[in-house]
C-alpha cells in the first residue's frame, strides 16, 4: 500500500515538475506547479508528516502559487513569450546552479544509498498530541533562534515590500504634480 | 501513512485491510456526505428564496413542489439542458475545468466536520464524520486557500474583460481576509489546545446550561467568532461582501461567460460554501453535535435516540440558525464599497483577531500557571495598547510622506 502511494505520488510530482519546465504557457505551467506541490504533500503524508503536509498545502500550493498567478494575470501575458529574453550572465548561473543543486542530490541520496538506511526514520511524534506538538516542542526550544530570526527576516520583507510599494506611489504622485504646476 | 489510517477513528482500530468491509465504509461515508450536501444545498437556496421573499413582502417560489420546495431542483434540470457555450477567445481546458475546482474545496471542508457521535455501520464502528485528521483544522485553512483557484482561473480563462476584473479583485478578496480567517480560528485553536476537530468538539460536550457559556467556545473565544463569521463571509463572496459578482459594475463578474450547467456548479460552489463553513462554526464555536439530551427515558430507546440521533438533530439546528443569519445579512445590508471592504479587512479584523489571540495565550498562560487573572489580562491589554501606540505612532500620517520622497 506504501509503495503505491509513493509511486503514484512520486510520478505525479515528476509529471508536474515537466509541466513546469515544457509548458510554454506562464498559467498551465504555475498550474503544474500547483500539481507537483500537491504530490509532494502526499509524500510528505505517506512519511507521517501530517504537519508538513498540511503546511506545504497551505503555504505553497495555495498561498505562493496563487501569488503567482494573481501576478501573471495583473501583466497580462502574452501566449508567445520570446524565448531568448534571458541575458547570457542569467543562463550560464542558471546551468551552473542547476548542477550544483544536481550534485547536492546525487550526493545526499547515495551516502543514503551506501550508509544505509537513517538511524532514526521513527516519526517525529509526541503522545500527548502527535507531530504538531513534537515540532512545536523542537522549534520553540532547540531551534528557537532560528525560529526568531526567520520571523524577523520576514516582518523585513513585509515593511520593506510596503515601503516599495508605497514610495514608487508617492513618486508618482509628486511627479504628477509638478507637471501639473510646470 | 498513519495520518489516514489510524488517526482517532475507531473504523481504523484494526489494521487497514483494503479488501474489507472498511473500504466500503469509507466510500459509503463519502458518497452519503456528497448527496447530503447536495441536498442540503437545494433546501438552502429554496429556503434562502423562501426567507428574503418574507422579509420582502413577497411569496418567493411557489410552483414546483409544495410551497416551491422543488425549485432548485427545476432549476438545476433547465440549466443542466442548455446549450453551453465557450468563448473564441477563451482558454478552453482551463473554462471547463474552473467550476470543478470551485467546488472541490467546499466538499472537502466538509469532511473534516464530525456531526455527532459514534455510530456502527456495517457492523464497524466509526464516526459520524467522512475523515477524522489530527490536524482538522489546518486541512480546513488549506481548502479555503485551495478555493481561489476556482474563481480565479474561472476569470481568466474566460478571455475576456469584466471576467477578468471580477478575479482578481475577487482572489484580492479572498486572499486578504484569508489571514483574519484563520486568526479568528486560532482563537480557539490555543483554547482547545488541539488541531483535531473531533477533539475540538469533544473539549465542548454538554454538561448541563453551564456548558453554554463555559464549554462551548462561543463566549471564551467571542471576538473570534465575530471575525470568523465575518471573514467566511467575505471568503464565500457572500452579500454585503459579494464583489464577485458585482453586476452593476462588472456585469456578473467571472462567471460572465459561462453558460448551462457550469454555471450552475458556480453557484452550487457558492452555497456549499456557505454551508460548510456554517458546519465549521458551529463545530468550532457552538460545539458541534453537543446539545441536552432531549428524548425522554420512558418512550424507550433512550440511549440510543439521545447517543446517536440527536446530537445530529443538534448540528443539524446549529447550521440551520447559522446560515439563517446568513440569509439574513443578505436581505438586509446593501453592498460594501470595494475600498470599505479592503480597510475592514486590513486595517481592522486583522488587528482586532491578533490582538484577540494574544489575549486567548495571556489568558490560558495565566490559568495554566495559576496567575491572578484580574491582574495578568490588564497588564496584557495595557501592554498591547502600548505596543499598538508606539506602531500608530510611527506610521506617516495622512498627506505627511509626499514631501519627504521627492
Amino acid at each position: 500500500m506504501e509503495a503505491v502511494v509513493f509511486f503514484v505520488a512520486a510520478a505525479g510530482v515528476l509529471a508536474g515538475a515537466l509541466g513546469v519546465v515544457l509548458f510554454r504557457h506562464p498559467v498551465y505551467a504555475a498550474l503544474s506547479l500547483v500539481g507537483s506541490m500537491l504530490a509532494i504533500a502526499v509524500l510528505f503524508l505517506q512519511q507521517d508528516a501530517d504537519l508538513v503536509a498540511i503546511v506545504q498545502i497551505v503555504v505553497y500550493a495555495s498561498a505562493i502559487t496563487v501569488l503567482f498567478l494573481f501576478v501573471i494575470m495583473l501583466l497580462g501575458v502574452d501566449r508567445s513569450e520570446a524565448r531568448d529574453t534571458g541575458h547570457l550572465f542569467q543562463r550560464a548561473a542558471a546551468v551552473v546552479l542547476g548542477v550544483a543543486v544536481l550534485v547536492g542530490i546525487v550526493g545526499i541520496v547515495g551516502n543514503k544509498w551506501v550508509a544505509g538506511t537513517p538511524a532514526s526514520s521513527a516519526p517525529l511524534d509526541d503522545p500527548r498530541g502527535g507531530n504538531v506538538r513534537a515540532v512545536a516542542e523542537v522549534l520553540f526550544t532547540d531551534y528557537i533562534w532560528a525560529f526568531e530570526v526567520v520571523s524577523v527576516m520576514l516582518v523585513i520583507g513585509v515593511v520593506g515590500s510596503v515601503v516599495l510599494a508605497r514610495r514608487s506611489r508617492q513618486i508618482a504622485a509628486a511627479r504628477q504634480r509638478e507637471e501639473v504646476s510646470v | 501513512m498513519r495520518f489516514l489510517f489510524s488517526a482517532g477513528d475507531p473504523l481504523f482500530d484494526e489494521a487497514f485491510d483494503f479488501m474489507s468491509m472498511m473500504t466500503v465504509v469509507v466510500l459509503l461515508k463519502v458518497v452519503v456526505a456528497f448527496v447530503v450536501l447536495l441536498v442540503s444545498v437545494m433546501l438552502y437556496i429554496w429556503g434562502m428564496r423562501k426567507w428574503i421573499a418574507d422579509m420582502q413582502n413577497r411569496v418567493g417560489p411557489a410552483n414546483a413542489g409544495p410551497a416551491g420546495v422543488l425549485q432548485t431542483l427545476a432549476d438545476g434540470i433547465k440549466l443542466f439542458f442548455k446549450e453551453q457555450s465557450i468563448p473564441d477567445s477563451a482558454d478552453r481546458p482551463i473554462f471547463r475545468l474552473a467550476p470543478y475546482l470551485s467546488i472541490l474545496p467546499a466538499f472537502l471542508m466538509f469532511c473534516v466536520v464530525p456531526i455527532g457521535g459514534e455510530v456502527e455501520i456495517l457492523g464497524r464502528k466509526t464516526y459520524l464524520q467522512v475523515a477524522e485528521l489530527p490536524i482538522g483544522a489546518m486541512f480546513i485553512l488549506a481548502c479555503s486557500g485551495i478555493a481561489v483557484y476556482g474563481v480565479m482561473l474561472a476569470g481568466w480563462s474566460s478571455g475576456s474583460k469584466y471576467p477578468l476584473l471580477g478575479a482578481v479583485r475577487a482572489s484580492a478578496q479572498v486572499l486578504s481576509y484569508e489571514a483574519a480567517f484563520g486568526l479568528g480560528m486560532l482563537a480557539v485553536l490555543m483554547r482547545a489546545g488541539t488541531l483535531s476537530t473531533r477533539e475540538i468538539v469533544n473539549q465542548q460536550q454538554w454538561v448541563g446550561m453551564e456548558s453554554l457559556v463555559r464549554d462551548w467556545f462561543l463566549l471564551p473565544a467571542f471576538l473570534g467568532f465575530a471575525i470568523f463569521i465575518l471573514a467566511a463571509i467575505a471568503e464565500t463572496n457572500h452579500p454585503p461582501f459579494d464583489f464577485v459578482e458585482a453586476e452593476q459594475e462588472l456585469v456578473g463578474g467571472f462567471v460572465t461567460e459561462y453558460t448551462g450547467i457550469r454555471f450552475a456548479i458556480f453557484f452550487l460552489a457558492e452555497f456549499m460554501n456557505i454551508i460548510t463553513m456554517s458546519a465549521v462554526a458551529t463545530t468550532l464555536f457552538l460545539g458541534g453535535p453537543s446539545g441536552p439530551a432531549i428524548w425522554p427515558d420512558r418512550f424507550g430507546a433512550g440511549g440510543w435516540v439521545n447517543g446517536t440521533v440527536v446530537p445530529v438533530l443538534w448540528f443539524v439546528a446549529k447550521v440551520l440558525l447559522l446560515t439563517f443569519c446568513t440569509v439574513w445579512i443578505r436581505a438586509s445590508l446593501p453592498r460594501l464599497r470595494y475600498d470599505q471592504l479592503m480597510a475592514l479587512g486590513w486595517k481592522w479584523l486583522i488587528e482586532l483577531a491578533v490582538l484577540f489571540v494574544l489575549y486567548v495565550i495571556v489568558d490560558e498562560v495565566a490559568q495554566a500557571e495559576g496567575w491572578n487573572r484580574a491582574i495578568a489580562i490588564p497588564l496584557a491589554l495595557v501592554g498591547g495598547i502600548a505596543a499598538y501606540g508606539v506602531l500608530y505612532l510611527c506610521m506617516p500620517k495622512r498627506g505627511e510622506t509626499v514631501e519627504e520622497f521627492r
